[in-house]
């Protein structure tokens, strides 16, 4: 079941189209990849679902029924420029902002003690923001956003910020919190960083859709049948089923990729390889998300 | 709604806290207590008594020059060398010098001083010796001064309005100030507070907490809050000045012993008196002193108090209300919106240009044309324009208004309030997430309209 489904989405600002009949669904409980460059759109995206603008066209659907103003209180976003009131203490801020999402204040107060324990920063919370480094406001303000609990959390450029420590404690949270049921929406340009959290992802450019769908099942559409051998010997691929794509070789050392043709199994150019060379590595090499979105503009842009 | 509370609440304990909140709040008073002890007591210190040496020849002035509060009289005998070397032994104020005389050619008075005497003591003492001779010639002719008195007249009038209400008594000093006092009080609460609002929502604005507030809140909430909140505080800090300052006073007063503080009603009796008794308190200064000036000085007095008590309170208190809660929010919507449309506080010189100017309009001719014709045909209108009509109706409600009138300019006022705040919210739920864009009029004028 899909908790998100976007139908013909379409947003024009004065002078320009920020979303063009843009769909797609975002199933329960998956972690969501929204991709694309900078200016492809996403943020307005994210706006019209977290109800800040409105679609000009278009329709949106949280758990099957229409966006309203109280499906606000079931999603948490963490906005690109963070931000919280400077001179509030971080205890008083993260109430105020869990109250603001209809949490009362007393559970507000266990759940944010819960939250504090937990990342250790319990001493912060009579510290003023301002008084904080911008990785501690970044924790701060990631605990806001997850607070109410909500059942759709939607981070944008969430690692931005972050050192590589609290970047995996972050994406930790965000997999436990999947565990609990929770999905969760990245937005992000940097298509690498999340590729391997993803389940599944969307592709925007030029306020379009260009692809979506599970991350595995676009990835074995993409992928050509290409394996990167490396292996000690003198390679000679004289098989019509294999083509050799490139080759090196270095002190003995060969490095090559080969694509399987005439429906030929990885397990052929195993056994094919095993008689003539010594391999020490056969890996399948699957076209990066980065790669498939590149290909994918420019067929767009060539049709 | 519950959200809305929520954001009042914020906005108005965020800022009673601040250490600046309370450090004004307990310091005007203070320096308010100060400007208004101080002149009291410096006169107090300067009224330390002169001392008067004073030789007299010629004898008519034995035994008549009394000893009054701030100054006193020593008479000597002797010569006039003998008096002048006495005189520079002492630090007496002055030393007077009477010759031997004639009643019908009274010259040669020398007044002796270390320093120069000031023209208050010379003067003081020439009124009392004319005071003087005027008495011993009198005598001479069988008249005596106290027949004198009983001739002299007194007049002061009373102004007394004829209205359908009956015999109103009308002082136009005080229901001037009723007015203009209510009037300033207003103008400078919607500048400091309004210039607050737009502080917040450009504070949210750049530390970039308004996509966060506007993801849970709707814009218009949180300019509401916003607004409702720090018009809160105003009141708070309005209230506790009120009651701080008279505290300040009082307990100043009682410590220093100064007569307490001259309240606006005992200054104006006191200009009052000023300017009826102008020629004979130049003449005389001490005839404040004599039953008859107190009498005047008493009667003033009282004219104010009835005065006062004649204005209509009540409604002078609900219109001050309602022109201050009013002309806050008509105005307190516009600078939030202000603030949303500008990135930092230096861009919003512009655009504060059409808020000042009526502001400062509605001022200035409140003092120099609705105060001389409360009636007339600018004070009329400017009382009906909302822009205008906090200020303007304000100075013109203790005069009396026609309830038409009032009522016609408070409807306008509200519709004036609900006009602004409707196109502050449009500008405000576009401005705030808009960044690096330099805004201008036109640009303004489009968001109006945009679909958001």
């Amino acid at each position: 079941m899909s908790i998100l489904k976007i139908d013909g989405v379409t947003k024009t600002y004065a002078n320009h189209t920020a979303l063009d009949n843009v769909s797609f669904e975002i199933p329960q409980g998956c972690i969501f990849g929204l991709l694309g460059p900078n200016g492809a759109g996403k943020t307005s995206l994210i706006r019209i679902i977290t109800q800040i603008t409105g679609a000009d066209s278009g329709k949106v659907y949280f758990k099957g029924e229409r966006l309203k103003p109280d499906h606000i209180k079931e999603m948490g976003y963490l906005p690109e420029e963070r931000g919280l009131y400077k001179k509030m203490k971080v205890g008083e801020q993260l109430l105020y902002l869990a109250q603001l999402k209809g949490l009362s204040k007393s559970e507000a107060t266990a759940r944010i003690k819960a939250w504090v324990d937990r990342f250790e920063i319990r001493e912060w919370l009579d510290k003023n923001i301002e008084d904080l480094s911008k990785g501690m406001q970044q924790k701060v303000q990631f605990i806001a956003t997850v607070l109410h609990e909500p059942s759709l959390i939607i981070l944008d450029e969430p690692f931005s910020g972050f050192d590589p420590i609290n970047a995996n404690l972050i994406k930790d949270e965000i997999l436990s919190l999947r565990e609990r049921g929770a999905t969760i929406i990245f937005s992000t340009h940097r298509m690498e960083s999340v590729e391997e959290l993803c389940d599944n992802i969307a592709l925007i450019n030029r306020a379009q859709k260009v692809l979506d769908g599970p991350v595995k099942e676009i990835r074995d559409t993409y992928k050509t049948d290409t394996y990167q051998i490396i292996g000690n010997g003198q390679l000679m691929i004289t098989s019509p089923d294999f083509e050799v794509l490139e080759q090196h070789s270095n002190h003995g050392i060969f490095r090559a990729n080969v694509r399987l043709l005439n429906n030929t199994s990885p397990n052929d150019l195993l056994r094919y390889l095993i008689q003539r060379v010594e391999v020490h590595s056969f890996v399948e090499l699957v076209p990066s998300i980065n790669e498939i979105f590149i290909r994918k503009v420019k067929e767009t842009h060539h049709a | 709604m519950h959200k809305i509370w929520l954001i009042i609440q914020r906005e108005y304990l965020t800022r009673v806290r601040k250490k600046s909140f309370i450090i004004m709040t307990l310091l005007t008073p203070l320096l308010l207590a100060a400007f208004m002890i101080l002149p009291s007591l410096l006169i107090t210190m300067s009224d330390e008594a002169e001392t008067v040496m004073v030789l007299d020849e010629s004898g008519l002035f034995e035994g008549k020059l009394q000893d009054k509060k701030d100054v006193k009289f020593i008479p000597l005998a002797g010569s006039l060398d003998q008096a002048k070397m006495l005189y520079q032994e002492t630090d007496n104020t002055a030393l007077l010098y009477i010759p031997e005389m004639d009643l019908s050619n009274p010259e040669g008075f020398v007044v002796y001083g270390k320093k120069n005497i000031s023209i208050q003591t010379q003067v003081r003492l020439e009124n009392m010796l004319e005071k003087e001779i005027e008495n011993q010639r009198y005598l001479a002719s069988g008249l005596d001064r106290e027949t004198l008195d009983k001739i002299k007249a007194n007049v002061s009038l009373t102004a007394i309005n004829l209205s359908d209400q009956g015999e109103k008594d009308n002082n136009a000093i005080i229901t001037s100030v009723a007015g203009v006092a209510g009037a300033v009080i207003i103008y400078f609460f919607i500048f400091l507070y309004g210039v607050q609002i737009m502080r917040g929502v450009i504070e949210e604005k750049t530390s970039r907490i308004v996509e966060v507030m506007i993801s849970s809140v709707k814009p218009f909430q949180l300019m509401m809050g916003k607004i409702v909140g720090i018009a809160a505080v105003g009141l708070t800090q309005f209230l506790l000045w009120v009651i701080l300052s008279f505290m300040a006073v009082t307990a100043v007063s009682a410590a220093f012993g100064v007569d307490a503080a001259p309240s606006p009603a005992a200054q104006y009796a006191a200009g009052q008196v000023a300017a009826q008794g102008e020629e004979t308190a130049l003449k005389d200064p001490a005839s404040m002193e004599n039953p008859e000036g107190q009498d005047e000085f008493a009667s003033t007095f009282n004219d104010i108090k009835t005065s006062f008590a004649n204005l209509p309170v009540a409604l002078i208190f609900f219109s001050f209300l309602f022109y201050f809660l009013g002309g806050y929010l008509l105005y307190g919507s516009l600078f939030g919106a202000i603030g949303a449309a500008v990135d930092n506080e230096t861009d919003t010189q512009q655009f504060m240009m059409p808020i000042t100017i009526p502001l400062a309009i509605a001022f200035i001719m409140s003092y120099s044309i609705v105060l001389k014709n409360p009636d007339g045909p600018v004070a009329f209108w400017m009382s009906m324009i909302p822009l205008t009509s906090p200020i303007v109706m304000m100075v013109r409600v203790p005069f009396g208004v026609p309830t038409w009138e009032l009522l016609l300019s408070m409807g306008l006022l509200v519709a004036g309030f609900v006009f602004t705040t409707w196109i502050a919210s449009r500008i405000y739920r576009v401005g705030i997430l808009m960044y690096g864009k330099k805004v201008n009029y036109k640009e303004l004028s489009k968001w109006l309209f945009y679909r958001v």
